[in-house]
């Protein structure tokens, strides 16, 4: 009786979730409103694959520092120069944000959590908006955006590794009559080090994607000849800037996941 | 051999020679990035802390203005996941080592999936604008590009993992390919596809919020309209809204994926 009983209002649960979800869909498909898209759509999707098919390759390098090449190259560094400054400044960030006692009333590691809630909170491009204001535009404030909101990521995955080592050598260091310096030099830092590094390599990539898409808003990289390239129509330009990023993006991911699958 | 002495350590170990040499070559490469990207120390601060004065007083009444544009967010985040997750059902399946033998058939499907994968979300919006218009319906063919790339490798996955015993049987006794796929692997993988579609919408969220920054529909518009203005105390409002939504979309679906693993 009780088991039938149970095996009903099981039913109706799953009944209600499936309504509360074809509910959900109904609406969100109804939010979007087909007609609106404009009737040279098919035209312009056949010019974008003709021109990734006939890619303007005089635009690869001309040498004047305004090419594809020239580009690519400020895109990786811009990401690359944010990814490991925000690397470095995470570390304290990390070691403040750690949890490392059981009590329930944890001030410095919560305060430290919430910090990087904060930081991570900005999306990069209103962060690149507010460095344009300060730098003006250009790649700078493409570096300063990409670092300060990798923080807010890297130093949370910093802190979840530290919080995950065994601090076993670090104690017997103390125990031996180290000071708390050298259980840090000696035990915390070899074994946080590896996996600070894979982190960081794995936020490389994801900065690569970023900083290929910040020039819209002015800070540097490929972006900006790719909005320019979009709103002039040269599909052969698109085609080709979209080439190169599909490129950078493939070697940059092969590279950094050959080196973290050493790494680990 | 007696073992009173400690094992000598190589002049490479004994000097770090490694960890030197790619801490070297790691600082040589962010010099070059610093050229390259033209950073100097000058930093107007005064512009700055103007900014974060503006930020730090939000314009709470611009509240009930961002909630149907952020609804709109949503419902472009869930469309978009939709139509991905859908359209990569058969390419996961094409692209599954233990469906697919051809050995060809599967490399062309993963290199397509590759080529799609390497476009980030908001360069699609980008895209999809320039296609389709400015509108909700360039943030849903962006999201659903983005969505399609990235659930079909978690699915093809997962398809890989599954047990071999089902499928034999069922071909054993005579069973069609869609029979087989029907009857043997959905049944194996379907909690999986929730709980990945769920994560992918997840992420979604979290992408529809800015695309529309780029014209492609949604909150995100009102992120460039505040700043352009100068509006920093309304900027923040639409931040912190997206913080709300993000947390409770990620509680949601956490719960979820629980019960469903």
């Amino acid at each position: 009786m009780q088991d039938k009983q149970k095996n009903i209002r099981r039913q109706i649960g799953q009944g209600s979730i499936g309504l509360i979800v074809i509910g959900l869909l109904i609406w969100a498909f109804s939010g979007i409103p087909l007609s609106a898209v404009k009737s040279t759509a098919w035209t312009i999707t056949q010019a974008i694959f003709n021109g990734l098919f006939h890619p303007d390759w005089a635009y690869v390098y001309t040498g004047d520092g305004e090419d594809l090449f020239s580009a690519l190259i400020q895109t990786l560094a811009i990401a690359f120069l944010g990814t490991f400054i925000s690397a470095i400044l995470s570390v304290p960030f990390a070691f403040w944000a750690a949890r490392t006692s059981h009590r329930w009333f944890t001030p410095r590691s919560t305060s430290g959590k919430v910090a990087l809630t904060v930081i991570r909170v900005f999306p990069e491009i209103v962060l690149a908006i507010m460095f344009i204001k300060a730098v003006g535009p250009g790649a700078y404030a493409g570096v300063l955006a990409v670092g300060i909101h990798s923080i807010g990521m890297l130093g949370k995955l910093f802190s979840e590794a530290v919080e995950n080592i065994d601090r076993g050598p670090n104690e017997s260091i103390v125990a031996a009559g180290g000071t708390g310096l050298d259980g840090l030099t000696l035990a915390t830092l070899p074994a946080v080090l590896p996996e600070f590094m894979n982190y960081t390599l794995y936020r490389f990539e994801i900065s690569v994607r970023s900083a290929s898409i910040l020039g819209i808003v002015g800070a540097g990289g490929i972006g900006a000849p790719l909005i320019f390239a979009l709103q002039t129509r040269s599909w052969s330009r698109v085609g080709i800037i979209l080439l190169g990023v599909i490129i950078m993006v493939t070697v940059i991911d092969a590279v950094s996941g050959f080196i973290r699958h050493k790494l680990v | 051999m007696e073992m009173t002495s400690l094992p000598s350590r190589t002049f490479s170990a004994r000097w770090h020679v490694k960890p030197l040499l790619l801490v070297v070559l790691i600082v040589l490469i962010m010099i070059g990035s610093a050229v390259n990207t033209q950073v100097t120390a000058e930093f107007s601060w005064d512009q700055f802390i103007n900014i974060i004065q503006k930020m730090v007083r939000p314009d709470w009444s611009y509240i009930p203005t961002i909630i149907q544009p952020m609804l709109q967010t949503l419902q472009m985040a869930i469309v978009g996941t939709v139509v991905g997750a859908l359209l990569a059902l058969p390419f996961s399946v094409l692209a599954a080592r233990n469906l697919i033998k051809q050995r060809w058939v599967r490399g062309g499907i993963r290199f397509f999936l590759n080529l799609i994968r390497a476009l980030p979300d908001l360069l699609l919006g980008a895209l999809f604008v320039a296609v389709v218009g400015i509108g909700p319906m360039a943030g849903v063919g962006a999201l659903s590009v983005f969505s399609f790339g990235m659930v079909s490798k978690l699915f093809y996955e997962a398809i890989e993992t599954i047990d071999e015993g089902p499928l034999d049987a069922l071909k054993a006794a005579g069973a069609n390919g869609a029979q087989i796929i029907l009857f043997a692997v959905i049944p194996q993988v379907f909690n999986q596809f929730l709980s990945y579609f769920l994560y992918t919408l997840e992420i979604n969220v979290r992408a529809s919020t800015i695309l529309g920054y780029l014209g492609a529909g949604g909150v995100g518009l009102y992120l460039s309209q505040t700043m352009s203005m100068f509006r920093y105390d309304r900027t923040i409002i639409v931040i912190l809204m997206i913080l709300a939504v993000v947390i409770v979309v990620d509680g949601i679906s956490n719960r979820a994926r629980e019960a469903l693993a």
